[in-house]
């Protein structure tokens, strides 16, 4: 029924792309998670200063230069706010080819929900741009919709062109950059299709899991790490349907992309656009609302900058050198000093001797003297007293600090939250006149919660803090009286239990830079990572290392006895793999590159495999050798169709018995007594010839006596199998 | 008038988006504008000049703050408020005249207001500007509402009622006409900057010379094609202009109307300016002290062009002929664009890590759009009213501009 639907709008679309279809978008003006918590409580996210622009503003501003005729504006979470202040700004009086639109839907509870709204509302036509309001960019969509547009002539199940950037390939920079989870994708690199999307990569695995299938299909597959999702997608109208008849969809990339991927039913194909020059980046958490805010200082995103006046609202800003940005009506004094890549609003005040640099300040704040504020973000009409200390924090609109408050690293003060002298806020906490709500343990949730559903009453708030031991200074009787005494002695305000994630997760998505031992952490499991990567198929660093000379075939074992020895390892592991569990055709896969990585021949692959073979089968328990061969047999059984991978030809299987002597006389002294019944075994479930038992005889016959050991111990079965062969030959 | 006020608005709008960019492109739109403010201002009777100049000058505000560095929509601004002084001065000077002769002999005073008109507008502003150049001046230093104002009452003095009524009938349309007439050929000035320009290019460009240019430069490349076209056979260097590479465009072009192109680095400058005869470079902007503003590099090429003597020559529609000093506040002398000109984000990513580094990045990248060069490096100014001293700048300026306009923002009485 639903694809029933997608094609038929689809095909009725063709004739009516040839004459012009309005390009529209669909603006997600909520982001349906808890992130920019205590903040969002009160104000929509997409309302929140940007380096003193509302974020909705950067994203309407884009969507107009990129030519999007009608922007529909879908409001959730404080959707009067969001309407209301559409139709105080330019966008709604501005006549012309740009139409901005609000619809409210105030149940949605996640993209999902929104984007089945939207389908109800039945106002897409064509294709359309799909972004959240919190995207900046200054990309140019031409080319993207060209190319979705060609691909949909072709092919109508294309129904999605992701946007991509490349950013750099460490799981480092993700990490410390946007706060992201590392984002895995593989790339079809010659129709650009995208064969499979992972942005939960779990740390504690170090390896992902492909469908066969996908590299069955594809001839080629690039597997990407260094990618940043911009979060800005070209749909088609199937896009909405599809929505509409999976109500299970909710989260657009875990759900939506995943699910399409997956499905093979229906067909449906996403492909990616990537990005080079320009700029696009989506605020998912504070610290990237502060990454973001200091790019666009440095002007990536331009022409949306401070001193542009791109959105028009905002006052018109000078830009000194070195990225200092500020407003015509500064009252600074003499002494005080703007450092770097700050910016400063109209109308506000700034006394002796205090610092800023690095931070945002908004406009109509005061602030006092000897006040030190860096990378901090403070918005309008803040008061800041004397003596204060602001470090990576940020500061709504309203806040009153008193003197000699300190804010430490993380710290948010939502708006206005009144904090008394000399307090000092400890790290990471989060600051707000509302109470905390109950715990809820999804992040799918809204931003917006109604402030009297389930919030945890007061006097559990108090003991949080009292717990928490914030207020240094003891309470003062009629503080103790007020419910928000928190902030110390005339302080407004409750602080926030830290979030589900605990204070693991918060130094993750803060303002605040990444802690030295957390960036250390970093470091040590990027090493790790590599180390595995040796270890493991990939060994792209592996291959460029241990390579020593790639002339030698392996087979003298004097020269690179140490490149044969590492790969048996490495074998030995593979295989240690495939006992828990790795599928048989992954693990020759495997060996196959390890193979190729070392330079070895297939006679090394069998030889190595027999060996961890017979590894395994030793490291059963067994008392009695009865007991060993039975496991070895079994072992040997089950792995049989590996090993005959390996043999291909006699000489291969020469090798395996080759090793087999040389561990009973070296390594495994517990199979010497068992050569002749464990080759007979091997004879017996095929994976040995007779020819090569024969040969292998032969070639031992001019040897030492002392190799010639296992040759006399079996000679009962060689005898029998030349008889058995001088049978078959009469 | 809300039409005009939408047109200014879009304006306002698409030269804050960075729509509209480069000097004549803002230069025309905003003459264009200009005009139809004016054709759509209403006319009161009395103050005519004044309510034009008020109008022109609410208009020409938000103009020069939705860009600031676009010099040109300021410098047309200031050109269309010349304008009208000189119109209303010279209406005011026929009507002096008129009267005068009216005193003498009351029964053909219609047949002179006839007259009038079929001399052209321009004619009257070069009369106005050759002989009443003494009242100008005088008006220059006088307060604006007061210096539009004073020549009115004369006008009307010692009238009869009817007729110094229709008188100002006429007048009023007449002035209005007459304004947009001269912005009309206003218009057609910036137009064909280029080709006025241009038709000096013999006289400087000689056979078998060595030309350095930077960047791309629509005038430089008339300018050098018109010297082609006239048979001169001589070479180019066209220094490519990093990192916008504009300079790649130019030799293209060149190639194409069959000049003999050499493309060289930025940093190739000074290695070649010993073989040039002669530097050409385009302007952003030409300052009152004879100082330009030219894309990035330019300086540079002209400190080479004086180590080695080479003369530097500047050319530019007068268009971009600006009234103010560089040291003006209001003058922004640069605008800084984006870093992803130079440098690959997606490389460059981690170098932007603020979260690793203590919070404040350790990169930065600066790509400014234009640099100055001083006047003393300049030799020769060429403008579509001929060659100049980079001292004569001044004198220019005040043929084109009236001092009252310097500053255009609306007095607080408005």
């Amino acid at each position: 029924m639903a694809q029933k639907k997608g094609l038929r709008s689809s095909s009725s679309d063709d004739p009516e792309e040839l004459a012009r279809v309005p390009l529209q978008a669909v603006l997600l003006a909520d982001s349906f998670a808890t992130k920019f918590r205590p903040i969002t409580l009160e104000r929509p996210k997409v309302l929140l200063p940007l380096v003193n622009a509302p974020m909705i503003d950067y994203t309407l501003a884009w969507l107009e230069s990129v030519g999007v005729e009608e922007a529909f504006v879908l409001c959730c979470a404080h959707s009067q706010q969001v309407k209301d202040y559409l139709n105080k700004s330019q966008w709604m009086k501005q006549q012309g080819t740009f139409a901005v639109q609000p619809i409210e839907s105030r149940d949605s509870i996640s993209a999902g929900d929104a984007l089945r709204a939207i389908y109800n509302f039945g106002v897409i036509r064509g294709d359309f741009v799909l972004v959240s309001g919190d995207t900046v960019s200054n990309m140019s969509l031409k080319e993207a919709l060209q190319e979705h547009k060609e691909r949909r002539k072709k092919d109508p199940l294309a129904v999605m062109t992701m946007v991509i950037k490349q950013s750099k390939p460490s799981s480092l920079t993700h990490q410390t950059r946007l706060g992201n989870d590392e984002i895995l994708m593989a790339i079809d690199p010659d129709t650009k299709e995208l064969l499979y999307y992972e942005d939960k990569t779990d740390q504690s695995q170090r390896f992902i899991t492909l469908d066969k299938m996908l590299l069955a299909n594809t001839p080629t597959l690039h597997l990407h790490n260094d990618k940043q999702d911009c979060y800005i997608d070209i749909c088609s109208p199937e896009v909405l349907s599809l929505f509409t008849d999976n109500f299970d969809y909710q989260h657009l990339r875990r759900h939506f992309v995943k699910g399409l991927l997956v499905d093979d039913l229906m067909g449906y194909k996403i492909f990616t656009h990537e990005i080079h020059s320009s700029y696009a980046a989506r605020i998912d958490n504070f610290r990237s609302y502060d990454t973001i805010s200091k790019d666009i200082i440095q002007r990536w995103a331009y022409p949306m900058v401070p001193d542009v006046q791109y959105f028009g609202s905002c006052s018109q800003m000078k830009l000194d050198r070195l990225g200092i940005y500020k407003a015509p009506e500064v009252n600074q004094s003499r002494t005080a000093q703007i450092r770097a890549f700050s910016l400063v609003g109209n109308g506000t005040t700034i006394g002796d001797h205090s610092e800023i640099s690095n931070s945002v300040i908004g406009q109509g704040c005061t602030i006092g003297r000897n006040v030190s504020i860096q990378g901090s973000y403070i918005w309008d009409n803040v008061i800041i007293e004397d003596d204060c200390k602001l470090s990576h924090a940020l500061v709504c609109d309203g806040v009153h600090l008193r003197a000699g408050v300190v804010l430490e690293p993380g710290v948010i003060l939502s708006f206005k939250v009144e904090v008394g002298q000399k307090i000092v806020i400890p790290a990471y906490s989060k600051v707000s006149l509302l109470p905390q709500p109950s715990k809820q343990d999804s992040d799918e949730e809204l931003e917006y919660a109604d402030a009297n559903s389930g919030v945890v009453e007061s006097p559990s708030i108090t003991s949080i803090v009292n717990t928490r031991n914030v207020d240094p200074v003891p309470d003062s009787s009629d503080a103790e009286h007020s419910d928000t005494s928190e902030v110390g002695i005339s302080g407004v305000g409750y602080i926030w239990l830290t979030s589900e994630g605990g204070h693991e997760e918060e130094w993750r998505h803060s303002i605040a830079p990444i802690p030295a031992e957390k960036l250390m952490e970093f470091f040590l499991s990027a090493h790790a990572d590599l180390e595995v990567s040796n270890q493991d198929v990939n060994s792209l660093p592996a291959s460029g290392e241990l390579q020593v000379d790639s002339e030698s075939t392996g087979f003298d074992d004097g020269e690179d006895y140490r490149d044969s020895a590492d790969f048996e390892k490495e074998v030995e592991a593979t295989f240690h793999r495939a006992l828990a569990g790795v599928n048989q055709d992954n693990v020759i896969l495997e060996i196959n590159s390890l193979r190729l990585s070392y330079n070895m021949s297939h006679a090394d692959c069998a030889g190595s495999l027999f060996y961890s073979i017979m590894r395994s089968a030793l490291a059963f328990p067994h008392s009695c050798n009865r007991e060993l061969l039975l496991n070895t047999g079994k072992e040997l059984g089950r792995w049989k169709d590996l090993l005959k991978h390996y043999l291909k030809t006699i000489d291969e299987e020469i090798e395996v018995l080759l090793k087999f002597e040389e561990m009973c006389l070296e390594t495994a002294k517990e199979f010497a007594p068992l050569f002749s019944a464990i080759l007979n075994h091997l004879y017996e479930k095929d994976i040995l010839s007779e020819d090569a038992i024969l040969s292998w005889a032969e070639e031992k016959e001019g040897a030492d006596e002392s190799d010639k050991i296992f040759v006399k111990q079996s000679e009962q079965f060689l005898k029998w199998l030349r008889e058995a062969s001088e049978d078959e030959d009469e | 008038m809300p039409d005009v006020q939408a047109l200014v608005n879009d304006f306002v709008l698409k030269l804050k988006r960075r729509k509209i960019e480069g000097s004549h492109a803002s230069a025309r739109h905003t003459a264009e504008l200009l005009r139809s403010v004016i054709s759509h201002q209403r006319m009161r009777q009395t103050n005519q000049a004044g309510a034009l100049i008020d109008a022109v000058k609410a208009v020409g505000e938000q103009l020069i703050a939705a860009n600031p560095v676009e010099l040109a929509v300021g410098n047309i601004v200031r050109r269309v408020l010349h304008i009208i002084r000189e119109e209303d001065l010279s209406s005011t000077a026929t009507a002096i005249e008129g009267l005068g002769l009216s005193a003498g002999s009351d029964d053909d005073d219609e047949g002179q207001y006839e007259d009038r008109p079929a001399l052209s507008a321009a004619a009257l502003a070069a009369a106005a500007r050759s002989t009443l150049r003494a009242p100008s001046l005088q008006t220059l230093l006088g307060d604006i509402p007061g210096s539009a104002v004073t020549p009115q009452p004369p006008s009307s003095w010692g009238d009869s009622e009817g007729k110094s009524k229709s008188d100002k009938n006429l007048r009023s349309r007449k002035l209005k006409h007459d304004v947009i007439e001269a912005i009309n050929e206003l218009i057609q000035d910036i137009d064909t900057c280029h080709e006025q320009v241009s038709e000096q290019a013999v006289e400087h460009i000689h056979q078998n010379e060595v030309i350095l240019t930077l960047g791309r430069s629509r005038t430089v490349k008339e300018f050098l094609c018109a010297a082609k076209e006239k048979n001169r056979s001589f070479r180019v260097f066209v220094a490519e202009g990093a990192p916008r590479y504009q300079g790649h465009v130019l030799a293209k072009e060149l190639v194409g109307k069959g000049i003999q192109t050499t493309v060289i680095t930025d940093s190739a400058v000074f290695a070649m300016i010993s073989r040039v005869n002669m530097v050409i470079v385009g302007a952003h902007a030409i300052m009152a002290n004879g100082g330009v503003v030219a894309p990035v590099g330019i300086n540079m090429v002209a400190l080479a062009a004086q180590r080695h003597a080479v003369p530097f020559v500047v050319v530019a529609g007068s268009h971009k002929l600006c009234p103010l000093y560089p040291h003006n506040s209001e003058v922004l002398l640069n605008d800084l664009k984006s870093p992803s000109d130079l440098v690959d984000f997606g490389e460059f990513s981690d170098c932007m890590d603020f979260g690793s580094h203590g919070g404040s990045p350790l990169l930065h990248v600066v790509n400014p759009a234009f640099d100055y060069v001083p006047p003393k490096l300049v030799s020769l100014f060429i403008t579509d009213t001929g060659g100049h001293n980079p001292s004569y700048m001044y004198r220019l300026i005040a043929d084109y501009y009236s001092a009252d306009d310097l500053v255009v923002k609306q007095r607080s009485t408005s």
